[in-house]
């Protein structure tokens, strides 16, 4: 291990370090109000950790090829540090609200994203592996983490067998990859010779991911999960779940795999189809805001798939900037509804939004206006991130996809346009308050002004993401 | 040169909309000022620029362009030419018309609504303005959102139905629209409409992507058979939305096809033509044939509107620089004189709560004041000579006379239609005896005789002076005539751009 190593994870050794500290100072505080040193501990590491991203951007490999840094990881890393601060912010006045609070919670929060990060970062299918369960293991927990609910309970049981499911067929791909190359290496793995084992392992990784990316045939364990797990872990995880998921995609399928693009290609385009509609299709009949949320959540999974579909520029930085827009308004809808209780529990049905408007018109506008993005409505910035994709996938020659996804958009419409309304229009839903949280304010309030932001002005995200798309030229 | 004229005329009513939410809620009354001050100054700058656009101009003038997403080509380019420029004075115009018309008829959520009503004004501004294709779709589907919530949370019972379907049927229709202009973009490398205009696509493209774009202006417009979102959407709608629906919404979609399809697919226009214009015929026969039995008057009115647009349509496909102008000209009177109609059943809606014609009766006994007008607007809508529906109407006539007689042969019996569903409708809620609640109908206020006044001033002014929108209108139809009739393509764009 060279200095030079020790650099190229530096932002990682933050992250993980602030973890433990986060836990050790946690031995030392006896109420909620001290907790508040913890949010701050735990930002500073996020901060500090992104700091040494921009400080030290250059392209390097270390620890003998086994761990990359380049444009895509920089940007996927970016992004999963301001999605964990973002995460952070909306958690405590949840926490403290409900009686969950401790150390541990922002320790579980920090180490899975320490885990997406990695992911982002992989040149190794082994390294691959054990950042998919750094990241997967504290979200079972944070699943779980409301003790005395049995929806959490369950939740968080249902989401650690079926993941563990899922991380077993990723493992058993990895071992047929290595049967046929005799390499875990990405590097190696591009070269080889086509074969059967290497085919036949290329899909098994492409299936475990798409469990954690709650890619249709295999999102069946998001809606159960998402609807136990406390409110802002379900927020969390429904979003770097799917950066750690995508992350490790776009990495393997076009940096490890890009020669095997004509097998990969078509299945990846049949699961974003089959995602988009499956996903849209579902969230259509509910009635709970957090199933619809996670019914949504696989349709974006399934427009994302578009851009890896596409294996090309345009689709590695569609992805990358769909996948900033879509964890930004994900983040924010989900930020609305931390808001809402009903005796001091979740009220998370879309009749429980009615008469928002007039309780508290920044909640409701901003609810408004992360639906209007999630359904890609010009002009929030949800609009450019799927005509970015859609763009992607015609230019490769899959118009019938795109066809699917513009098929998907109308569909996703009647849904999210359904919540907006009840936000506005429906009957007063008398029994849920509107709980004082200013962290979350704080949280939502940095969400609504990034959206609008790249609403008005998308040139500089654009460029931003553009800088992936350089790796592939 | 950049110009910002347009630039305020799109953004100041989005100004407003955030002026407004720093506003205290129950200050109905500075609300509505607020809100109407913003209008009217929108008004005052598109009345500078149609006054100032010169005569015979067929390029396009007051052009803003900056590159906005560089890394993908997309530019923020607006510019108004002869084709826009009547239907930005009339978008400006009937905001504040609608607003004074519908003054004290929304009191729940005011403040939402009103804001609604500017952002929509800015979007329809910018849709109409755009002359990038990416920047277009923003503006044509941001006008979908504040629509949709004003038809969904203020409209009548069935809001929630009617504002999905109204969503749906323009949302599919435009999705495929963008997915075409994602087709332009990587065969053309641009987005921009100018350039557009200056190299053509090739033929063997043009037809797969005028269907996509005529699918979504039909929707819009709508042309038969896509017309069924139209009534629903008018019905459940609150005055002040039908008034915008119709009056400047529909134009969207017939705008759409004089500044995209006819001169980006003159090719494929020209061979859609036969069919465009029998849809036009039956659209006219059809909307007039289903409007005469309505007992409902929105209903009434809002068949009236696939009637009166199908000759719209028919001027368009005609090609003939009449037809063109016709269209144009037909589609700022449409928005007139519908909004007026719209306004109208506004006004008995607010006294007798029902838009029922059984329930009226002798109106005019009552109103006298707001009967003559009413008849005055009537004639307008039924294209009576001294109106501004003659003029339109009459062009448009003559243009498809040129182009294909059998089509405005067919098309003449719209005309007497129209006339004939919209006396009766006079006839049954203004004169026979007086039903006994309208004996307590209160007069019409101040406002809504103003908004009303207003527009018959302009139903007169084109009626008997039409001349400042066909001299402005004319140059730059008379190119696009000479595009889609096979003229060279070289002479396609003087100094456009600037």
């Amino acid at each position: 291990m060279s200095p030079a190593d020790v650099q190229a994870v530096l932002p990682e050794i933050w992250v993980a370090a602030t973890a433990l500290v986060v836990l050790g100072v946690d031995l030392f505080l006896r109420d909620s109000r001290q907790r508040a040193l913890l949010v701050a501990i735990a930002l500073v590491g996020l901060a500090g950790s992104a700091s040494s991203i921009l400080a030290f951007p250059d392209a390097t490999t270390a620890f003998g090829g086994t761990f990359t840094r380049d444009a895509v990881t920089n940007a996927l890393q970016l992004l999963t540090l301001a999605v964990a601060a973002l995460a952070v912010l909306l958690s405590r006045d949840y926490l403290a609200r409900t009686g969950l609070e401790a150390g541990e919670y922002y320790t579980l929060l920090l180490l899975a994203s320490l885990g997406a990060m990695l992911m982002a970062a992989a040149g190794d299918l082994l390294l691959l592996f054990i950042a998919l369960e750094t990241l997967s293991l504290p979200l079972y927990v944070l699943a779980g983490y409301a003790r005395t609910s049995r929806r959490s309970q369950e939740a968080g049981m249902k989401y650690f067998l079926l993941g563990s499911f899922a991380s077993a067929l990723f493992l058993y791909g990895v071992a047929l990859v290595y049967g046929h190359t005799v390499s875990t290496k990405f590097a190696v793995i591009a070269r080889a010779e086509t074969g059967v084992l290497l085919q036949l392992g290329v899909g098994l990784i492409i299936v475990g991911l798409g469990f954690k990316a709650a890619a249709a045939p295999f999102h069946a364990w998001a809606p159960d999960v998402y609807e136990g797990a406390p409110m802002p872990a379900t927020a969390f995880m429904s979003v770097v779940a799917k950066i750690g998921a995508f992350a490790a995609l776009l990495r393997f399928l076009m940096f490890a795999a890009p020669l095997l693009a004509i097998s990969w290609r078509p299945l990846i385009e049949v699961l974003a189809a089959v995602t988009i509609l499956v996903g849209n299709l579902a969230a259509l009949r509910q009635v709970s805001v957090k199933r619809m949320l996670a019914y949504s959540s696989v349709a974006h999974a399934g427009y994302l798939l578009m851009g890896v579909a596409a294996g090309s520029p345009g689709g590695l930085w569609g992805t990358t900037y769909y996948l900033f827009v879509y964890a930004l308004m994900n983040l924010g809808a989900f930020a609305v509804l931390l808001f809402l209780t009903r005796d001091g529990a979740e009220a998370d049905q879309v009749a429980d939004l009615g008469g928002l408007s007039d309780r508290s018109p920044f909640l409701a506008a901003s609810f408004a206006l992360f639906m209007a993005s999630l359904a890609g409505l010009p002009p929030t910035p949800g609009f450019l991130a799927k005509f970015y994709l859609f763009t992607a996938s015609i230019q490769v020659g899959s118009l019938w996809l795109a066809i699917v996804g513009v098929l998907g958009s109308v569909i996703s419409i009647a849904y999210y346009m359904r919540a907006a309304y009840a936000a506005y229009g429906g009957p007063t839903a008398a029994d849920v308050t509107v709980a004082r949280a200013p962290w979350a304010a704080a949280g939502l309030a940095v969400a609504v002004a990034v959206i609008l932001f790249f609403a008005v002005l998308p040139g500089p995200l654009t460029a931003w993401a553009q800088q992936t798309a350089a790796l592939l030229r | 040169m950049n110009h910002s004229l347009l630039t305020w005329l799109v953004f100041l009513p989005i100004a407003g909309a955030l002026m407004l939410a720093m506003l205290p809620r129950q200050a109905h009354a500075t609300l509505r000022g607020v809100a109407l001050a913003v209008f009217v100054a929108v008004l005052a700058l598109a009345a500078y620029v149609f006054f100032s656009f010169p005569p015979g101009e067929a390029g396009f003038r007051f052009a803003t362009r900056t590159p906005w997403v560089p890394g993908f080509d997309i530019d923020y380019h607006l510019a108004v030419d002869g084709i826009s420029l009547p239907l930005v004075l009339l978008t400006a115009f009937l905001f504040p018309v609608a607003l004074l018309g519908t003054w004290d008829s929304v009191r729940e959520k005011l403040k939402e609504y009103l804001a609604l009503l500017l952002l929509l004004e800015g979007a329809v501004l910018g849709t109409f303005l755009a002359l990038d294709l990416v920047l277009f779709y923003i503006f044509w589907e941001a006008v979908l959102v504040p629509m949709c919530f004003l038809i969904g949370v203020w409209g009548g019972k069935r809001r929630a139905y009617a504002a999905l379907k109204f969503f749906l049927f323009t949302m599919t229709g435009s999705l495929l629209m963008l997915l075409a202009i994602v087709g332009i973009y990587l065969s053309s490398g641009t987005f921009s409409v100018v350039d557009l205009y200056a190299k053509p696509l090739p033929a063997e493209m043009q037809g797969w992507l005028f269907a996509a774009f005529a699918l979504a202006f039909a929707i819009k417009v709508p042309v038969f058979p896509l017309h069924t979102w139209l009534p629903d959407a008018h019905v459940e709608a609150p005055t002040a939305g039908s008034v915008i629906l119709a009056g400047v919404l529909l134009k969207m979609g017939t705008y759409g096809f004089l500044r995209f399809c006819l001169p980006l697919f003159p090719e494929a226009s020209h061979a859609a033509a036969p069919w465009m214009l029998a849809l036009a015929v039956v659209g006219i026969l059809y909307g007039a044939a289903v409007a005469w039995p309505q007992a409902d008057m929105k209903k009434l009115v809002a068949y009236s509107s696939v009637s009166h647009l199908g000759f719209v349509m028919l001027g368009t496909f005609a090609f003939t620089i009449q037809g063109l102008q016709g269209a144009v000209l037909q589609s700022v009177n449409h928005g007139l004189s519908t909004g007026a109609l719209f306004l109208i059943v506004g006004v008995l809606y607010e006294r007798a709560h029902t838009r029922e014609m059984g329930a009226f009766g002798g109106v005019a006994k009552v109103m006298p004041t707001f009967a003559a007008l009413s008849l005055i607007v009537v004639f307008s809508s039924a294209a009576l000579p001294g109106t501004n529906g003659f003029v339109g109407e009459f062009l448009i006539l003559l243009g498809t006379f040129r182009a294909d007689w059998r089509f405005a042969a067919l098309a003449v019996p719209g005309v007497v239609l129209s006339a004939m569903y919209l006396l009766t409708m006079v006839q049954r809620v203004f004169f026979g005896p007086v039903n006994v609640d309208a004996k307590q109908f209160p007069a019409l206020s101040a406002r809504e005789t103003l908004a009303l006044v207003a527009l018959i001033a302009t139903i007169f002014w084109i009626g008997l002076y039409p001349k400042p929108f066909l001299e402005r209108s004319e140059a730059a139809l008379d190119r696009l005539s000479k595009i889609v009739q096979g003229a060279p393509r070289a002479e396609v764009v003087p100094g456009s751009g600037r």
